[in-house]
């Protein structure tokens, strides 16, 4: 019996675990994961303004696992990729003939300077995690009025709009509670935009304006003082607050490190079409742990698994994998109100307008708000949980398509 | 996008000023792009980065931001931002003829 050894069981390595579990005969899956829950990270989003509860976004791992795959829950250590085995922090010791890289990335508010100091969960807050968004969720409902700044700290991140969709979202949500003119909103991004696209820019634009959020660009966070309440950028420059909420810096895995596996924030550089790491047959990586020109998405993870499994069982026969990732992310963008957007792009076409999957019938709308967008994005809830992670087929394509979509007429 | 006549040479540039074909650099256009925007002289760190942030947009797709060029070329933060003041990201790119760093909206 041959060994897949699966690094993560989020999205991006449960997917690859049950397909593979079900494609390959004579190889053992093995997947490895210290976490007991899994969790749908697209709902800690809607947390904070209580559109979901906690405890509707996460499930124990065990029902996500296909009755084939093994479950290790421990730790990596370490990866050595010459002797192709794996070391835990639990002391277990796994051999692979194949490994997948599904680590993910988490959030490193140790990063930066006075970040998780004073007013690390009083004034300041991520909801990047679970034990963040529930704790901003009791901070929002708190909240007076005052200057409430969205900072991202640096690129890249997950889900590169949900600074954006926590505007929206806090917009709306402010709103209802008849407090709005007492809440300012800041977006301080250290991109040049907060639409850094030009179709988006232009199309997009007026919802800030429309929404009262005042933009701070090519802000590079520095430093927070907690007690001051400012964040400071490398060039000097203050963003004060009442409440923070932070998109602290990410990083890869520790054992990406240790192995000597990842750039200088620990994501894996590999090949963006076939998902090989660098210099290794036998590794291959997806999801947010990679070092990928795409966004880390659940959806980039989900395009990615349906590419690199074709790879997966061409590996198992030895032979070399083929340039099937086109880059493709597809990414509803809540923008409060009941209403949200969709983009759908890859590594050549920026995100266009028109309708989707069906061209002239969509039901949903490209770059544009509408109300079964958002109800597109509630759903997909069912769908992740009943369908994506099991590897079943989504009714969506692998490989983006430009049916459906308005091409530029004049070059942007 | 259109065109502009710079350094001797014709480059195709988007509405910001940004190079779109990255293959008719050369480092004449960055010296006249300085003078332009005010950063000139270039000296051998500016070089150091921007010789750094083409070979890295060349080889990953996408152009560095601040954490990676320090990281690939020997600068430090404080240096990076007081040799390209105000965003040296953007600044980058605009003289070394890649894109500029973006989100995916
Ligand atoms: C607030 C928020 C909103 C989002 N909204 C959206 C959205 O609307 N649409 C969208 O497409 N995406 C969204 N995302 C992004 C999406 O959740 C991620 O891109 C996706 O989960 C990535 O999948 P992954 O498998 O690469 O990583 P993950 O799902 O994070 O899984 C990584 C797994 O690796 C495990 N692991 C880590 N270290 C080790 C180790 N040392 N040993 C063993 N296992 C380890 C972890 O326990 C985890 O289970 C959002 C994310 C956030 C935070």
């Amino acid at each position: 019996m041959k060994n897949l050894l699966i690094i993560g069981a989020g999205t991006a390595g449960t997917i690859v675990a049950n397909r593979m579990s079900r494609d390959l005969r004579g190889w053992a899956v093995t997947v490895v994961d210290p976490g007991a829950d899994h969790a749908y990270q697209a709902g800690l989003l809607h947390v904070p303004f209580d559109m979901l509860d906690e405890a509707s976004i996460t499930r124990p791992r065990t029902s996500t696992l296909g009755p084939h795959v093994r479950w290790v829950r421990e730790a990596v250590r370490a990866i050595d990729t010459s002797g192709r085995t794996v070391e835990t922090r639990e002391g277990g010791k796994y051999d692979y003939d194949i490994i997948v890289i599904a680590s993910g990335c988490r959030i490193r508010p140790d990063l930066t300077e006075g970040l998780t100091g004073e007013g690390w969960g009083t004034t300041a807050f991520d909801f990047y995690t679970q034990a963040g968004s529930s704790a901003l969720k009791r901070a929002l409902a708190a909240f007076e009025g005052g200057r409430l700044v969205v900072n991202v700290v640096e690129m890249p991140i997950k889900c590169p709009v949900a600074p954006l969709e926590f505007l929206f979202l806090a917009d709306a949500y402010f709103t209802e509670r008849k407090m709005r003119d007492r809440v300012e909103l800041v977006y301080a991004t250290p991109l040049d935009a907060a639409f850094t696209k030009p179709i988006a820019a232009r199309t997009l634009g007026h919802l800030l304006d429309q929404k009262g959020i005042s933009v701070e660009t090519e802000f590079s966070t520095a430093e927070v003082d907690g007690g001051a309440r400012v964040v400071r950028s490398f060039d000097d420059r203050e963003v004060a607050y009442d409440l923070l909420v932070s998109i602290p810096t990410h990083s890869g895995a520790d054992f990406i490190e240790t192995s000597g596996l990842g750039n200088e924030l620990a994501f894996v550089p590999a090949d963006k079409n076939t998902l090989a790491v660098d210099g290794h047959e036998n590794v291959f990586v997806l999801g947010d742990a990679g070092d990928f020109p795409t966004s880390k998405a659940g959806s980039v993870a989900h395009f990615q698994a349906d590419a690199l499994e074709s790879n997966l069982v061409r590996a198992t026969r030895g032979l070399g994998p083929l340039p099937t990732f086109d880059g493709h992310a597809n990414c509803f963008v809540e923008t409060g109100h009941g209403k949200a957007l969709l983009i759908d792009f890859n590594y050549e076409t920026e995100p266009l307008t028109g309708d989707y999957p069906v061209p002239g019938v969509g039901p949903f709308s490209l770059l544009e708000e509408s109300r079964a967008n958002h109800a597109g994005k509630m759903a997909f809830r069912w769908l992740y949980w009943n369908a994506l992670l099991r590897g079943r087929p989504l009714p969506v394509p692998a490989h983006m398509s430009l049916a459906g979509k308005h091409l530029p007429t004049t070059p942007t | 996008m259109s065109s502009r006549t710079i350094a001797g040479a014709v480059i195709d540039v988007d509405a910001e000023g940004f190079m779109t074909q990255s293959t008719q650099w050369t480092p004449e256009i960055a010296i006249a792009l300085s003078n332009e925007l005010g950063i000139a002289p270039l000296t051998d760190a500016h070089w150091r980065v921007l010789t750094f942030a083409r070979d890295d947009t060349a080889k990953h797709g996408q152009s560095p931001g601040p954490r990676r060029i320090v990281a690939g070329a020997g600068v430090t933060m404080k240096e990076l931002y007081a040799l390209f003041p105000k965003g040296p990201g953007k600044l980058v790119a605009r003289l070394a003829g890649v894109p500029k760093p973006k989100s995916c909206l």
